[in-house]
């Protein structure tokens, strides 16, 4: 119904911290140039906005397409029936909030995993550097 | 079926990610945007079937048809959005050198 929202939402607040991150970054670390010792905070969560405004854009296409979104006011066809408005809350307030929350999930583990990988290569160019 | 289109989506676009020598395609949009939207239809799925059960493993031709045609038009609406921004984003000058271009 428009449980898409929710993740758009959290999109919206993402972009505006990776903004706010990204001002306050050292220069060095945010430009680094080809190859990056680090990964800074904002390039993790410019991950996270990819992520959570491609998904609730792809998902608004589809309650286009089954006609739950409309391009006139109030935009949202269940909207229009105080029942219906109260399922699409109850929506948002569940598959919607989960959406978030399994992105945001993935995401955390995406960046311990690539955090990981970066200490690998970081241990790995040491390695070569003593032998 | 919009999911697994999605799913294969995402892992194509993943792998060719992988195997590049270079970010002038910039794919990591295209792939992000896969992987949000695959996730987000996972969430969808066990929804409906913690309501229905079984029963949404065995969709009618007619609904099956219908998401196929949602799952492609997904993909579509997707490989359009990145290449637009490849687009203006241009990076590796291509656009510009052929708007420079004199007749």
């Amino acid at each position: 119904m428009a449980c898409f929202l929710i993740p758009a939402a959290e999109a919206a607040v993402a972009a505006v911290a990776e903004k706010a991150v990204e001002k306050n970054e050292p220069a060095e670390a945010v430009e680094g140039g080809e190859v990056q010792r680090k990964l800074t905070l904002s390039r993790k969560l410019h991950w996270l906005t990819y992520m959570l405004v491609g998904g609730a854009i792809l998902l608004m296409f589809e309650h286009i397409w089954h006609g739950e979104v409309t391009p006139f006011f109030p935009f949202l066809t269940a909207m229009n029936d105080p029942a219906d408005t109260f399922d699409m809350l109850r929506e948002m307030a569940t598959t919607g909030v989960g959406m978030a929350l399994l992105v945001t999930g993935v995401w955390a583990v995406m960046c311990a995993a690539a955090d990981s990988i970066m200490k690998r290569s970081d241990s790995d160019e040491t390695v070569e550097e003593e032998a | 079926m919009t999911l697994l289109i999605t799913v294969f989506a995402a892992v194509i676009t993943t792998v060719i990610w992988y195997r590049r020598e270079n970010d002038h395609m910039r794919l990591e949009p295209l792939m992000f945007m896969f992987w949000g939207a695959s996730i987000m239809w996972l969430v969808d799925a066990v929804v409906e079937f913690t309501e229905v059960g079984a029963a949404c493993f065995k969709p009618a031709l007619e609904d099956m048809i219908n998401d196929s045609f949602l799952g492609l038009s997904v993909v579509a609406l997707a490989l359009v959005i990145w290449v637009v921004m490849l687009l203006i984003r241009d990076p590796k000058g291509s656009v510009r050198r052929a708007l420079q271009k004199t007749k």
